[in-house]
């Protein structure tokens, strides 16, 4: 018996760490110390706030790093970093520091900002709601997906891997559980992180309906 | 106050039936909100809007406004100067006499909330009744508290940190505190006569009062006269445009007439603009919403070349009206523009006049710059956003953990 997907959506309270940066050993010595919920703020908040942009906006590091300090080199390597084949936040955490660490290594830290251009740490809250809509099949899925807030399609494929550190996002478990294994494999292989996300929820949409009668 | 059902058709009914949740997952707990005065101001403008529409949506809402006498707001003035980085004297029988008008009102405060939220300074010491009413508390900043005098922030300190939680509007304005620091941005109301949509009718009449061109570009920024906005700044960046591209210049704002230095200010701006019949300079009573609303909408490029700022609403208030604002980096601006993607932040007068130029001249690229801009004003600064975030907040001081399934 597959179980239907139960649609949820999520938001966010931003909290203020305190912790800040001006240069990039100060970016380096945050890093390694702010919570997990902090590296996963800082990476993402851009993909919610900034949905509707193509090309999006970078992590918050890779644009303090290029549009702050100037520091073009850098802000391309944080900029590059292929999020989505990170398991958790403490593996790309883990990432960020050895570039900084690396670069430093070769240029030092020493380009800094003026006191109001510091980065400013911060983290956040999840707060996991349920949604009205229940899918029990593909064909409700993709009528559902239609309609669901950007929140929600958020939820089921960012914050359910990297932040809740699922293996895969929800809806390819789901499509997985109920042996539509090629639908499965095409919604996982998505890169989320250089797509829009209303490109996002046309791009499954147009997977699952391709595949409907596998 | 417009019903919350109005906001539907600007934000879709999934952000109004997600409000509706949020607010359900609240029920039994009486929210009290408590400042410090009941009209004027930015606090009172937020409560009288916000504390009807958290009704709306079936949390059980109120509103207490604290008294104090004459030399009570004399001492909470200095207060809010030395919190801005004035150097002043407060002295400990100023202190005292701010607790002791606090502690009167705490008597007065006949039935308590579950969550009491106080905002400002002013009424910052009630949250000494914390220890007997053992409810939750949260102090919401509503100031610029990036630069604020150590005795002054020593004091507060006191009091902040007996509270659960404490809201700051931007990231720069957090302190070292012992207390969980929240986030949540300033917003604007759509609905409000200052951001509505006006007919085009309305905004010619408005443009032929004023006697400004509709057939040529205009570029506004609207702001008090003060030193800290730049107006003498605003009119050497379009002086330096004007010699490429036909454009007309609004500086327009308000002001108190008791304000010496803004009247300086003011006649300043009229005397570098007496030889440019295409400078307007507009001192606007109060109340001229609908004049604002309509400037910026007839505007082809909004500037807010501001040398300091607390959140500086006026950008998005010209984003969400879908014109193209070219604004300095500081204070909340940058929380409200990326760079090049939903508008342009600049660093200099130079940086101002190239990028002007460039928008006046290349429409296309200014209108994908708007198109993103309202879009994010839209996502981030509506008035429901803000209400989602307090009842966030609220929440959040029931819960411990970095996730939380409701």
């Amino acid at each position: 018996m597959i179980q239907p997907f139960y649609f949820k959506t999520r938001f966010h309270l931003v909290r203020l760490l305190t912790i800040k940066a001006k240069n990039p050993a100060e970016l380096l010595a945050g890093i390694k110390i702010v919570p997990a919920s902090s590296i996963y703020y800082h990476t993402h908040r851009f993909l919610r706030q900034h949905h509707y942009l193509s090309p999006e906006p970078p992590n918050d590091f890779a644009f303090w790093l290029t549009n702050i300090l100037n520091l073009r080199e850098l802000g391309e390597l944080f900029a590059g970093i292929d999020t989505v084949s990170y398991r958790n936040m403490e593996n790309l955490r883990a990432a960020f520091i050895k570039i900084l660490e690396d670069y430093m290594t070769d240029h030092g830290s020493n380009v800094e900002c003026a006191e109001a251009y510091k980065f400013h740490f911060m983290s956040c809250i999840t707060f996991v709601l349920p949604t009205p809509y229940v899918a029990n099949d593909p064909k409700e899925f993709v009528a559902i997906l239609h309609k669901v807030s950007i929140d929600s399609l958020y939820f089921h494929i960012f914050e359910a891997k990297m932040r809740l550190e699922r293996d895969e996002n929800d809806f390819s478990a789901w499509f997985k559980d109920m042996g539509k294994v090629k639908t499965a494999a095409e919604v996982a292989r998505i890169d989320p992180y250089t797509i829009t996300l209303e490109g996002l929820r046309n791009k499954i949409i147009h997977i699952v309906s391709r595949n409907a009668e596998d | 106050m417009p019903k919350i059902s109005r906001y539907i058709p600007i934000v879709g009914q999934g952000v109004i039936d997600e409000l509706y949740f949020l607010g359900e997952k609240l029920e039994g707990r009486k929210i009290q909100n408590i400042n410090s005065t009941a009209v004027g101001g930015g606090v009172a403008e937020i409560l009288t809007r916000m504390v009807p529409l958290l009704k709306q949506i079936g949390v059980n809402a109120c509103w207490d406004v604290i008294r104090g006498d004459e030399k009570f707001f004399t001492i909470t003035k200095k207060f809010h100067n030395a919190l801005h980085g004035v150097d002043i004297k407060i002295s400990d029988d100023e202190y005292q006499y701010f607790l002791e008008v606090n502690r009167q009102n705490a008597r007065d405060i006949e039935s308590w909330g579950d969550v009491v939220f106080v905002h400002d300074p002013q009424p910052i010491a009630l949250v000494e009744m914390k220890q007997r009413i053992k409810n939750k508390w949260a102090w919401r900043c509503h100031i610029d508290f990036t630069h604020p005098r150590s005795g002054i922030m020593n004091f507060l300190r006191s009091y902040i940190e007996q509270y659960d939680s404490a809201v700051f509007s931007a990231p720069a304005f957090s302190r070292d505190l012992r207390i969980p620091q929240v986030l949540i941005t300033p917003s604007i109301d759509p609905l409000s006569d200052k951001n509505r949509n006006l007919s085009a009718k309305k905004i010619d009449s408005v443009l032929e009062k004023l006697g400004l061109e509709k057939s040529r570009p205009i570029v506004t920024q609207i702001s008090r006269f003060d030193y800290l906005k730049d107006p003498m700044g605003v009119i050497k960046v379009y002086k330096s445009v004007k010699k490429y591209v036909d454009c007309q210049l609004v500086l327009a704002g308000g002001g108190a007439t008791d304000d010496p230095e803004g009247m300086q200010v003011l006649q300043e701006v009229k005397d570098a603009s007496v030889d440019d019949p295409d400078i307007h300079v507009f001192f606007l009573p109060p109340a001229s919403d609908i004049t604002i609303n309509a400037l910026q909408r007839a505007s082809s490029v909004i500037l807010q070349k501001s040398l300091r700022e607390g959140f500086g609403l006026t950008v998005a208030e010209a984003l969400w009206k879908g014109k193209p604002v070219i604004a300095s980096a500081v204070g909340g601006i940058p929380l409200q523009i990326a760079h090049k993607y939903s508008g342009i932040l600049t660093y200099s007068l130079e940086g101002t006049a190239y990028y002007l130029k460039q928008l006046l001249q290349d429409p296309g690229y200014a209108s994908k710059l708007s198109a993103n801009g309202r879009e994010h004003i839209k996502n981030n600064f509506l008035i429901t956003r803000h209400i989602r975030d307090y009842l966030l907040l609220f929440l959040s001081l029931y819960y411990r953990d970095d996730v939380v399934d409701l």
